[in-house]
Order: structure tokens, then C-alpha cells, then sequence
């Protein structure tokens, strides 16, 4: 996830804005996402004013320190629409911890036993994560962005619970591999 | 527990007695063996999902709770009523008054408009056509496709047709709905409004649900999984949240 792309769209979308106002727009427009540290935030503008992407807007004096707008750039919009056009490379590696923890119960430990039970608990707690994401359906009140990251979240728990299904399936004929 | 006469069809069951019982139930269809002395009970209000994989047997345990199908051996308990003991009679009775159900396909009729759909079941019941649709409206208000009370099946969508035949299942108030894979064929926004809709009316109704599926997606609007394999439970846990039971 790009923190420095995404101000750069809040930026297009609002206008010159400040520090704060950029950090809560962030937070509510990508529910679901980690919140945005102001530490991070700030750093992440920085950085983005050294490349020329942003630019300081106005300084403001409100009964307490200055507070600087910032707005975006020519370079900045050609950054952002650089960005938006280009899809994320899915990843050749896989980089799951539990693909790892599975793997290595199954050449480390005498039996499948460790590595059954691991995959057993890991599918629970995803059930139980899944069924809390469900209830912000069923119960009302959330936002589309609220259902589009609670969707989100849901299909790559489903995707995560069919592979361990398939690794159970397989879980033998896995274990003799790696102990070959 | 012996059964009751049939002049006490429903006798209520107590607070702490399951609504629904197998007990030790075995189904075999010739040589193949469905249900393997299965066991499981569901209280009242519940939404209790049953998963597996294709052929687990989870489609012929619920033709066997609901009456359909008679178990070769075990019992099914329903209001101090062995079910694998009554007629056919019986059973279909049952199915029309205390029970709903609810496939993937083919349950509204072509013919006829969503509301006309929906009050079918009140009318063969014995309510007048007005007293009818008044409430079949209402219910489809409910599962928001009021604006398609006069549309025929052939003018919605799969997910509207759905939710027509969700509102035809549940418009009897049913003590217990019996749902497989009512979703299976639905893209998944249409099946979260089938679903969604269906939780929120079954609820408001009290209605107990028993939800056949294969997809983890769809067993997550349940609050207990009953998992099968082979013919037989292999896992029956209660769903919890942050530790506290929903």
C-alpha cells in the first residue's frame, strides 16, 4: 500500500488541505485500512515535498503553531495517474507466515499432528474473524466503503480457508516430501 | 420419549429442550452409505449452518430433518414428535404449517407475480386473498423488493427471484427454515442481499434456520457450524466472538 499515493488523491480530490485534515480524509476514506499515524504521515509529506509531488500551499496561524496546506503539483497529478493506471504485480512468492509454519511442522515434527492441529486452529480463527465481518452486514448502519473492505477482507479469508482444506487433503503426501 | 398423539401435533417444546433432534441417524442410497449414525440438535432461534464437501451427506441430513426423506435408522425428534415414525401425510402437513423451505432453483412459478408468489402459501393455508397479500406485502417490504410485488420471475434477476422465494418461505412465520445452498448460483452481491435478508427476517420472526452449504462465506452468516464428512459430523461448535458466545 502506498500511504504517499493515496495523499496524493486525497490532495486531487480536496484541494490545497492540512496536515490533519489529510490524515482523518485518509482514515475515512479507506475504512478498513490501518489508520494513518500522524509520525508517518508527516514523514510520508516530507518525502513527498523533496520529489516535488506537493508543494506548501499557505501557512496558517489558528490561536497555536502554523499549520501548512499543501497542494499537489503538475509533477504530483502525473505521479498519481502514473500510479492509478498501473495494476499491482501479484507476488511470486509466497510470503504467508502459515504456508511457512505448516511446512515447517511437517519436516521438523515426527508426525502430521503439529501441523494438523496448526491448520485446525488457524481455520477457527478465521472463522471467527469471518463471522465477525459478516455481522457488520447482517447488523446495518455500515458504510459502502465499511462492506467493500469487510468484502474484501472476507474473500481473501474464504481463499486462505480453501487452501488449507486442500492441504489437509494433501497433508501426507506433503509431509513425505519435505522428508524425503 | 414416546410420540404424542396426532390430535397434538405441536406440542410446544420447554425452553431448555432443542427445537430439533437426530438422533443417530443412517440414510444409504443402495449401496451408498449418505448419513453415518449422525447426531446433532438445534434450539430454538438458532442459525445453524451445516458445511462440507460435495457428497458429505449434508443435503440428505436435511431432507431427513425436514421430513422429506425417512432415515433407514435413528430418530428425528421435532416438538415430541419422532418424525422417521409419522406418515407421509403427516409430514407433508408439517412441512406446509411449521416448517419453510428454501433451494437453490426453481421455487417461484413463472406464472405468477411476486406477490402472487408470496401469498400462495397463506392461501393454501385458508387466508382470504386480501388478509393474503396484505401480509405477503409486508414481507416483501421487509426483504426490500416491495417494487416488484406485480413483476414476473421472468422480469428479475436470479437474486430478486431468490429473495421472492425467501419471502415465500418465511411468510408462514415458520418455526424452523430449511435453506440448501440457497445461494450456490447467485453472483455473491446478490447472495449477500438473499442472506442479509434472510438472517434479519428470521430473526425478527424467531424463526430457527438450518443452512445446507459448501461456501465458508455463506456458513458465516450462522451462529454455529456443524461441519460433515463422510456422512458424519466431524465438528459441531458454537460460534464465538471475542470469546463470547453470539
Amino acid at each position: 500500500m502506498s500511504t504517499s499515493h493515496a495523499l496524493l488523491g486525497i490532495l486531487a480530490a480536496r484541494g490545497p488541505t492540512h496536515g490533519y485534515e489529510l490524515k482523518r480524509e485518509y482514515d475515512r476514506r479507506l475504512a478498513g485500512v490501518r489508520p494513518l499515524a500522524f509520525g508517518q504521515m508527516y514523514t510520508t509529506l516530507a518525502r513527498m515535498l523533496r520529489a516535488g509531488h506537493i508543494a506548501e500551499a499557505a501557512h496558517q496561524r489558528v490561536a497555536g503553531p502554523d499549520r501548512v496546506a499543501y497542494r499537489l503539483t503538475d509533477d504530483g497529478r502525473s505521479e498519481l495517474m502514473t500510479w492509478l493506471a498501473q495494476p499491482e504485480p501479484p507476488s511470486p512468492y509466497v510470503s504467508a507466515p502459515l504456508f511457512i509454519k505448516v511446512i515447517i511442522a511437517l519436516l521438523a515434527t515426527p508426525d502430521e499432528g503439529v501441523a494438523r492441529s496448526l491448520l485446525a486452529a488457524q481455520r477457527a480463527s478465521h472463522l471467527e474473524q469471518m463471522r465477525r465481518l459478516t455481522k457488520v452486514k447482517t447488523d446495518g448502519g455500515a458504510s459502502v466503503s465499511e462492506l467493500a473492505a469487510a468484502d474484501y477482507l472476507l474473500m481473501h479469508l474464504d481463499a486462505d480457508l480453501r487452501w488449507m482444506a486442500t492441504t489437509l487433503d494433501r497433508i501426507t503426501a506433503i509431509r513425505e516430501e519435505v522428508r524425503a | 420419549m414416546t410420540n404424542q398423539p396426532l390430535s397434538q401435533p405441536f406440542a410446544a417444546t420447554g425452553d431448555g429442550e432443542p427445537l430439533l433432534e437426530a438422533r443417530n441417524i443412517s440414510k444409504a442410497y443402495g449401496q451408498t452409505q449418505a448419513l453415518r449414525d449422525v447426531s446433532l440438535s438445534v434450539r430454538r432461534g438458532e442459525i445453524v449452518a451445516v458445511t462440507g464437501p460435495s457428497g458429505c451427506g449434508k443435503s440428505t441430513l436435511l431432507h431427513c430433518l425436514s421430513g422429506i426423506l425417512r432415515p433407514d435408522e435413528g430418530e428425528v425428534w421435532f416438538r415430541h414428535r419422532n418424525l422417521a415414525c409419522e406418515s407421509e401425510r403427516f409430514r407433508s402437513r408439517l412441512r406446509r404449517t411449521a416448517f419453510g423451505v428454501l433451494f437453490q432453483f426453481g421455487q417461484v412459478v413463472p406464472e405468477l407475480t411476486a406477490i402472487e408468489n408470496v401469498t400462495l402459501p397463506l392461501q393454501l393455508g385458508g387466508a382470504r386473498y386480501r388478509d393474503a397479500a396484505a401480509t405477503a406485502r409486508q414481507c416483501l417490504e421487509q426483504l426490500g423488493i416491495a417494487e416488484l410485488a406485480h413483476k414476473r420471475p421472468g422480469e428479475m434477476s436470479g437474486g430478486q427471484q431468490q429473495r421472492v422465494a425467501l419471502a415465500r418461505a418465511l411468510v408462514t412465520r415458520p418455526e424452523l427454515l430449511f435453506a440448501d445452498e440457497p445461494t450456490g448460483a447467485l453472483d455473491s452481491l446478490a447472495s449477500e442481499q438473499v442472506l442479509t435478508g434472510l438472517v434479519r427476517l428470521a430473526r425478527e420472526q424467531g424463526t430457527t434456520v438450518l443452512l445446507v452449504t459448501h461456501d465458508a462465506q455463506v456458513a458465516a452468516y450462522a451462529d454455529r457450524e456443524i461441519t460433515m464428512r463422510d456422512g458424519r459430523v466431524e465438528t459441531d461448535g458454537r460460534i464465538t466472538i471475542g470469546g463470547a458466545v453470539r
